[in-house]
């Protein structure tokens, strides 16, 4: 898990650009895509997704890695979709209740790449963007606090360490008789004792952790930052093709008739 | 430009002129009229017993005690009194004239690579750019962590490099005063050596001034030059004990520091010897371990595919009997822990297995792994190197009628244990707030309450005061001569020692590709 959080080794060409251009053009995209409901403006976008892969140092197998949830839940939700909406058009299946026909499957394969085409660009965005860089870009460009910014920038740092912690804690219980197996109602209760541990153990570490950072002069007014955070010309291909993929994907949408304003339905 | 920096620190000194502090909801004061001063360059070795305010004074030093509030005055209803100045001034209004590092490796680390970590001191004073980054290589060659790439993940670091970061961190802030809060406490041999001789190389270096809490004297002694010893406030003693030279402290209050638990160089408390002592090989066979692969991590889960872990060790050997002690030791890393823990029934093997004979599974079957939890305690105890991790009530006296509720019997075995641990005082005290070694007695007295046959200890020894660490020895020769098979995991030779029995030494784990 921790390893998963960090980039060490991509050095891929939108691993340079700064975090808070590709959030920009990651929003253009997705807000386009959350719009309507139909295939093609879908279909664009994601064709221009597969493309980008390389530029952010992902392959199809990290692809699955990271983001096989979000890719099933996509294939999930396109298929009920497909038997479960009103029918139009030839029926395809019958299978009592549920059917499928022209018009359904149409929504649903629509459903379905637009779910993948909205996913990818957050799991590009994740593959390429390290979380510190973020926190520079968000204190020094986007001028949030900094207090706020490297306050939780520290805090993620201890989710990893939380989750093997999990661990320790539930073989601690199992070790005085605590089961983790054993009916529904029993592994519930353990849950929520050893929930009830970890949490004591998280404060107890964010306590050590804050005063460490005020230890090392955290808190004061004035600071600087070793990292600068920049915008190059890269950033602007950035913004710009993110501008494109949008744009084309709604002309192509436009073009075909086929542009479906989620709010006014059919 | 490196001799510039060097002479850029100016060594601090500290006063403290009938100093207290009592923490916001205490009755006692931690800290009571404390005289003090520490003249600028000094390394000064601070001792005495738990509850003597030593790291309450170290705290106070670098600035962090207590919560404050906007205006700077502090929260709640934390109570300060006399002075205790740095250089002549408050220590909370002198950011980074003083940088301490505290215990837990963990929390010393703030970012999660190793530039930016020891840039972040810098940051916050507000050093220019390219001073920082200067300052950081510097600081890193000096701690010995420079063969590290800047952008090397923090999370991969070892517990001793972990404190050498944070030290290279504190250096960045180029300090006058160095606090050091048990900084070694956590680490195995070969890392308190690697940052007890960092620390003795950046001192030599910038001349700082060094303050100390550790316990185990020997490894400070020839580095400071002075020990302080408190003792807890009471009435009207002073709140110093004893102040002077290393060696005169030590051989004037050699019998009084051993006798408060303090690790004095060359002192190894006496401990009970075993009645008899069974040659290897004897005594019922109770659990064997046959060409074990071990590994902390489950399977991984790719996709659809089930990816199982890759072993830290793997062709382990070992047997327990009863009435055997049985020690496994290695250095940091080598999968010690991992490997108990898969014996005592809580991971699973990765390869080969762990095998109960007849007279421990009693008709529980052979794989200690699959025995329904209170099954496992009554054959198997183990004793984490984190007592808290292993609470689950609120009360002392819950806690250790916990195992025998659920077994429906052993009730009457919880008094004798009370008494022979000294935990009889405590049992209506929240387990959470006792003292860390009055936590270890409880810890172990909880996993004997259920008779198990064979007792596992993860680092039973580990921060704890010589006092202690006899009691738990001598316990532990008993619980030998009474028939238990003991499995501990330990860094401690004395420890090892003590108990007798079978060594298990454990070579470095191969490193694992990512």
């Amino acid at each position: 898990m921790r390893r998963q959080l960090t980039l060490a080794g991509n050095h891929a060409l939108l691993a340079r650009a700064n975090p808070l251009s590709k959030f920009a053009a990651v929003l253009l995209i997705t807000a386009v895509l959350a719009l309507s409901i139909d295939w093609v403006s879908a279909s664009v976008a994601l064709v221009f997704e597969f493309l980008l892969f390389p530029l952010a140092g992902l392959t199809l197998s990290l692809l699955w890695q990271r983001g096989w949830p979000l890719i099933i839940a996509a294939a999930v939700g396109g298929w009920s979709t497909s038997i479960l909406a009103p029918d139009s058009g030839r029926i395809l299946l019958d299978a009592g209740i549920w059917t499928m026909s022209e018009g359904s499957l149409q929504l649903g394969v629509g459903f379905m790449l637009r779910g993948f085409a909205i996913a990818l660009p957050a799991v590009l965005l994740m593959s390429c963007t390290d979380p510190t860089d973020l926190a520079d870009a968000l204190a020094q460009k986007a001028r949030l606090p900094h207090r706020f910014v490297l306050g939780t920038l520290a805090a993620m740092r201890l989710v990893g360490l939380m989750a093997e912690e999990w661990q320790t804690i539930g073989m601690a219980r199992r070790a005085r008789g605590v089961g983790s197996r054993g009916s529904l109602g029993q592994r519930v209760k353990a849950t929520l004792g050893q929930s009830f541990g970890l949490l004591v153990q998280a404060v107890r570490r964010a306590s050590r952790l804050a005063v460490t950072m005020e230890a090392r002069g955290f808190g004061g007014g004035q600071r600087t930052w070793a990292r600068e955070s920049t915008f190059s010309t890269l950033d602007l291909g950035v913004v710009a093709g993110g501008v494109l993929v949008a744009g084309l994907a709604l002309f192509a949408a436009l073009a075909a008739g086929t542009w479906n304003m989620v709010w006014l339905g059919n | 430009m490196a001799m510039a920096q060097a002479t850029a620190v100016r060594p601090a000194a500290v006063t403290a002129r009938g100093w207290g502090w009592r923490h916001a909801g205490r009755a006692k004061p931690a800290v009571r009229a404390l005289d003090l001063d520490i003249s600028p360059g000094e390394r000064v070795l601070l001792l005495g017993p738990s509850g003597a305010g030593k790291s309450t004074l170290l705290h106070a030093l670098a600035g962090v005690l207590g919560d404050i509030n906007d205006d700077g005055g502090e929260a709640g209803d934390a109570d300060e009194s006399g002075s205790l100045l740095v250089d002549g001034a408050v220590p909370r209004t002198q950011r980074g004239r003083a940088g301490l590092m505290q215990q837990d490796p963990e929390t010393q680390v703030v970012l999660s690579r190793v530039g930016d970590d020891a840039a972040f001191g810098a940051e916050n004073l507000a050093v220019p750019r390219e001073e920082i980054w200067a300052r950081v290589h510097e600081a890193l060659a000096d701690v010995g962590l420079s063969h590290l790439p800047l952008d090397h993940p923090t999370s991969a670091l070892s517990g001793g490099q972990k404190q050498r970061l944070a030290l290279a961190g504190i250096l960045a802030m180029r300090p006058g005063l160095i606090l050091l809060d048990e900084p070694t406490a956590n680490l195995d041999p070969a890392g308190v050596l690697e940052v007890r001789d960092a620390v003795a190389r950046c001192l030599n270096k910038t001349g700082a001034t060094l303050v100390v809490v550790e316990h185990r004297v020997s490894v400070w002694k020839d580095l400071v030059d002075r020990i302080v010893v408190l003792q807890p406030g009471s009435g009207t003693d002073p709140a110093v004990l004893l102040d002077g030279p290393p060696d005169q402290v030590l051989t004037e209050a050699r019998a009084m520091l051993a006798a408060a638990g303090v690790w004095v160089p060359g002192y190894v408390p006496a401990t009970r010897a075993r009645a008899v002592v069974p040659s290897p090989g004897t005594g019922n066979l109770l659990l064997a371990a046959e060409q074990l692969g071990v590994s902390r991590e489950r399977s991984r889960r790719k996709g659809f595919r089930k990816i199982p872990p890759a072993p830290v060790q793997e062709g382990l050997a070992a047997q327990v009997r009863a009435g055997q002690a049985l020690t496994v030791t290695g250095p940091n890393g080598a999968g010690k822990s991992t490997f108990a823990l898969t014996l005592a029934g809580l991971l699973e093997p990765v390869s080969g297995k762990v095998s109960a004979t007849l007279d421990l599974s009693r008709g529980a079957g052979i794989d200690p792994y699959r025995w329904k939890a209170d099954q496992l305690i009554s054959r198997v105890g183990t004793v984490f190197q984190e007592p808290e991790h292993q609470f689950v009530t609120g009360k002392v006296l819950d806690e250790l009628l916990f195992g025998p509720r659920h077994l429906g019997h052993g009730e009457d075995r919880v008094d004798e244990l009370l008494e022979r641990l000294r935990l009889t005082h405590l049992v209506d005290a929240n387990p959470y707030t006792l003292s860390g070694g009055e936590k270890r007695r409880l810890s172990v007295a909880t996993v004997l309450a259920a008779s198990p046959q064979v007792l596992v200890l993860d680092e039973p020894t580990f921060g704890q005061d010589a006092n202690t660490w006899a009691e738990l020895a001598s316990f532990l020769s008993e619980l030998l001569d009474a028939g238990t098979a003991v499995v501990s995991v330990t860094h401690d030779a004395e420890f090892t020692e003590a108990l007798g029995g079978t060594e298990l030494r454990m070579a470095a784990a191969e490193a694992v590709a990512p």
